[in-house]
Parts: C-alpha cells; sequence; structure tokens
C-alpha cells in the first residue's frame, strides 16, 4: 500500500463529504468495527491467498488464485480505508500494526491454505456467503459501504463460480481428488457457523438499515452450497459447530502466524515504500 | 462561475457522461480522458469509461478529476492518477488532485465503442455488449484475430483482473478476453 492508499482513503472519507452516514443516531465506532469485520476476513484470506503464487497446480490456477486474492485486497482496501477514516487510522496502520487479538476476522480465513482442495473448498464456502452479503449490503443505507458491496459482489460472483467448477471437479474426479475435497469440507466445516452468528452491534446497525443480518444469510448460503455439494457426491458434514470468537478479539490460533509474515517488512521499517 | 457542462465524447453515447463543473473543465477532461491505461495502453481513460467527474474551483483554480477502478483490486489505479497529474500539470494546470470512488459503480457497459475497437485491434476480444442482458454476456466469445465464434474459455482469469483467457478453436491462436463485469 502506498502514499496514494491514504489519499484514496481520505477521498472516500466523510471528510469530503462523498460518504454519508444516514442517521446520527448510528454510532460511527458501529460501523467502523462492522468494517473491520469484513474488512479482515478479505485481508486475511487475500494474504492465504497470495500464498499460493508460483505453487498451484497449473499456471492458469496460479493466475486464477493469485487474481482471486488481489480483489480480495481490493476490497479490502476498502473496508479499512472506510473502517479508519471513522477512527482517525490509516487503512496501513489498521493493517500492519494490529495485533491478532485486534483483528476482527473469522476463524475460517485464518485456516492455513492446506492443498489445493482446503483452498478450493474455503473459496467455495467463503465466497457463497460473500456473494449473499454483498448482494443485500448493496442496499445498505451506509453509502460507501453500499458501493463497496456493488463492487464486491461482482467479483465474488467469479470466485464462486471458479470455486463451483474446481469442487465438481474434484469430487466427481478420481478416488484420490474426492478423497481431498471432501476431507477439506470436513475440517472447514466446524468453522462455517460463526460466519452466520451476529450480535448487538451487528443488529443495531440492522435496524438502523446498515448492516446486514448474518444469522439471516444462513438459509440463501444452504441454498447455494447444498445442490453444488449433492452434484460434486459431497457429503455435507453433520458436526459442532467451533467455539469461534475471531470477531470478538478471540482470534484463530493461527492469525498471530500469518501476521508476522504479513507485517513484518511494515514494521521493521515503518513508512519504507517501494 | 462558468455554467456547468457535460462532456459526452462521441463515441460514447449510451454510457454514463463524465460530469463536469468550473471554468475548463472540457478541456481539462480531454486532457485526462486521453491518459492510456497503463496495462492496456490501446484504450485511455475516457474510452475504458473510468474518467467520472472533472471539478475545476472557480475562485482557486484547483482541479479534482474524478476515477473509478474497473476491479476494487486493481493495482493500475495509483498509475492512472499519476499520469492524470503529470499530463495535467504539462498541460498547464498545477492544482490537480485525483480522487477515487467506488460509485457509482464502473460495468463493462461504460466501455466506449472508439474503446472496444482498439482492443479488437490489439487481438484482445472486447466485452459483450450488454452486462445485464444475459443472453448478450453469455453469447459467444468472437476471436478477435480470425473472428470465428468457435472458441473456448482456458481460464477465467487472465493477466490482468480484467481478462480471462480463451483459445480459438479455428485459428487455433489463444487471445484474452476482457470479461463482462
Amino acid at each position: 500500500m502506498t502514499e496514494q492508499a491514504v489519499t484514496q482513503q481520505a477521498a472516500n472519507g466523510p471528510a469530503t463529504g462523498t460518504t454519508s452516514s444516514p442517521s446520527s443516531a448510528v454510532d460511527r465506532r458501529d460501523i467502523a468495527e462492522y468494517a473491520l469485520r469484513l474488512g479482515d476476513d478479505a485481508l486475511v484470506l487475500a494474504q492465504r491467498m497470495g500464498e499460493w503464487v508460483s505453487h498451484a497446480p497449473e499456471l492458469e490456477e496460479d493466475v486464477a488464485l493469485t487474481n482471486i486474492g488481489l480483489d480480495l485486497l481490493g476490497q479490502a482496501r476498502a473496508l479499512l480505508g472506510y473502517a479508519g477514516s471513522l477512527t482517525g487510522r490509516t487503512e496501513d496502520e489498521l493493517a500492519y500494526f494490529r495485533s491478532d487479538l485486534e483483528f476482527r476476522c473469522a476463524h475460517l480465513m485464518c485456516l492455513p491454505r492446506g492443498d489445493f482442495a482446503a483452498t478450493i473448498g474455503r473459496m467455495l464456502v467463503v465466497a457463497a456467503y460473500q456473494w449473499e452479503l454483498y448482494e443485500r449490503l448493496s442496499e445498505s443505507a451506509d453509502e460507501t459501504l453500499a458501493g463497496i458491496a456493488k463492487k464486491a459482489v461482482k467479483e465474488v460472483a467469479y470466485h464462486l463460480e471458479h470455486a463451483r467448477m474446481w469442487t465438481l471437479r474434484l469430487g466427481d474426479g478420481t478416488d484420490e481428488s474426492h478423497r481431498r475435497i471432501q476431507v477439506a469440507i470436513d475440517d472447514l466445516w466446524p468453522l462455517v457457523d460463526e460466519l452466520f452468528r451476529t450480535d448487538d452491534l451487528e443488529q443495531r446497525l440492522a435496524t438502523a438499515g446498515i448492516a446486514v443480518d448474518s444469522s439471516a444469510l444462513r438459509g440463501p448460503f444452504d441454498a447455494v452450497i447444498d445442490p453444488i455439494l449433492a452434484e460434486a457426491t459431497l457429503t455435507r458434514p453433520d458436526v459442532p459447530a467451533a467455539a469461534g470468537g475471531g470477531r470478538h478479539g478471540r482470534p484463530s490460533e493461527h492469525l498471530g502466524h500469518l501476521l508476522a509474515e504479513m507485517q513484518v517488512l511494515a514494521r521493521q521499517f515503518p513508512g519504507a515504500s517501494w | 462561475m462558468t455554467r456547468p457542462a457535460t462532456f459526452r465524447s462521441p463515441i460514447a453515447e449510451g454510457r454514463p457522461p463524465v460530469r463536469l463543473s468550473g471554468p475548463d473543465a472540457d478541456r481539462i477532461a480531454e486532457i485526462a480522458g486521453a491518459v492510456p491505461d497503463p496495462e492496456l495502453p490501446m484504450v485511455s481513460l475516457t474510452n475504458l469509461g473510468v474518467l467520472r467527474a472533472v471539478d475545476v474551483d472557480p475562485d482557486s483554480g484547483a482541479i479534482t478529476v474524478t476515477i473509478t477502478p474497473t476491479y476494487t483490486g486493481c493495482p493500475a489505479m495509483n498509475t492512472m492518477a499519476e499520469d492524470v497529474v503529470i499530463n495535467l500539470r504539462a498541460a498547464g494546470y498545477p492544482d490537480v488532485t485525483v480522487r477515487k470512488v467506488l460509485s457509482d459503480t464502473w460495468s463493462s457497459d461504460d466501455l466506449t465503442q472508439e474503446g472496444r475497437q482498439a482492443l479488437r485491434d490489439n487481438g484482445i476480444a472486447p466485452p459483450a455488449a450488454s452486462a445485464t442482458d444475459r443472453a448478450a454476456a453469455d453469447a459467444p466469445v468472437a476471436c478477435p484475430l480470425c473472428h470465428s465464434s468457435d472458441t473456448e474459455q482456458l481460464s477465467r482469469f487472465g493477466a490482468t483482473s480484467c481478462k480471462s483467457l480463451y483459445r480459438c478453436r479455428a485459428c487455433r491462436e489463444p487471445f484474452e478476453y476482457f470479461k463482462v463485469h
């Protein structure tokens, strides 16, 4: 991220009058926290996708996975830029100078990238969730969130289609590819529930027409995922949900390691640019 | 203050016009809009449809150029913004700020006819005529080299966010397709 990123953030922020939050009764810190949750999901998953550079099974897939990571990074920058503009911080400060306890991403985003099947399984779940989320957030009473969501929903539709096609290919492919994608889905499934948990903050914003009630997304999400799993000859896991807590400062055990790599340069050389 | 004007390129009928306000805004829009996309240098910002507004403060002469990304993560945005500032400075406009906005959301429908032809002339298949008309969006992609419609998608993702990879079954050449978005 660069100086221009800061300009962009400032330009998108409320200081220039391009953003309006609809009601003075709404606490701007609530909106900032909500944007941080969505932005951290995108940022951490973008970092995971970036780990595939030069490691994907074929060149086209290398390009695809990193392009998807780039889309997520773009969404993260817009969301963190907005969160920062409401709380007096830059997107770089938020990305590089918070500890794992201050991140607000769901545990699913933090899972190590695993093999290709694990990456595809997670992409399928996250893209289906984000697609339902951003479609509804496009109607947000908060103009900035609506603008980001309108852009993001089109990008996420491509991610979902890409993951769907690979899930079908792997699930309905060889015994080994079927085994691997089923293991991937089984391993991540306990973390799916966290995406659809709501809380008081989200409910306050949802009531004001700003946020989307996460719990209302579970039905539409299942309606997207279940037919894909069935067509891919995969079994939908029946497992208890993990404790979660990523949205409330109880981060995944994997997050600290991810941040160590992502943040090291910015922390060692503050203000570095290249 | 001079009257608000709307700069509309003659080849851009049907696409959202560039919003103009303040003295000289139309000339400034011509200069800013002529900046090429760094990744697709055959297409100008005007023809890409990413130039959204030019506002000139009638008192100070300060210029604000508003552009919007094709994709949120598009890394070409910073270069575009720098090039707009450089070109306007060279044309005698020292006080330029480039503002980046996400709404109104860019669509591949914003690409002008001239921009589509420039892509085609350079071996890149332009996007289907309408991103909202499903029939048009799903129509077969014509090969930009031999014009055959007998083509296949190799990958939904290409060298930049806005393109995917195709191959022509007729002339056997690979080519890029500017995605409907």
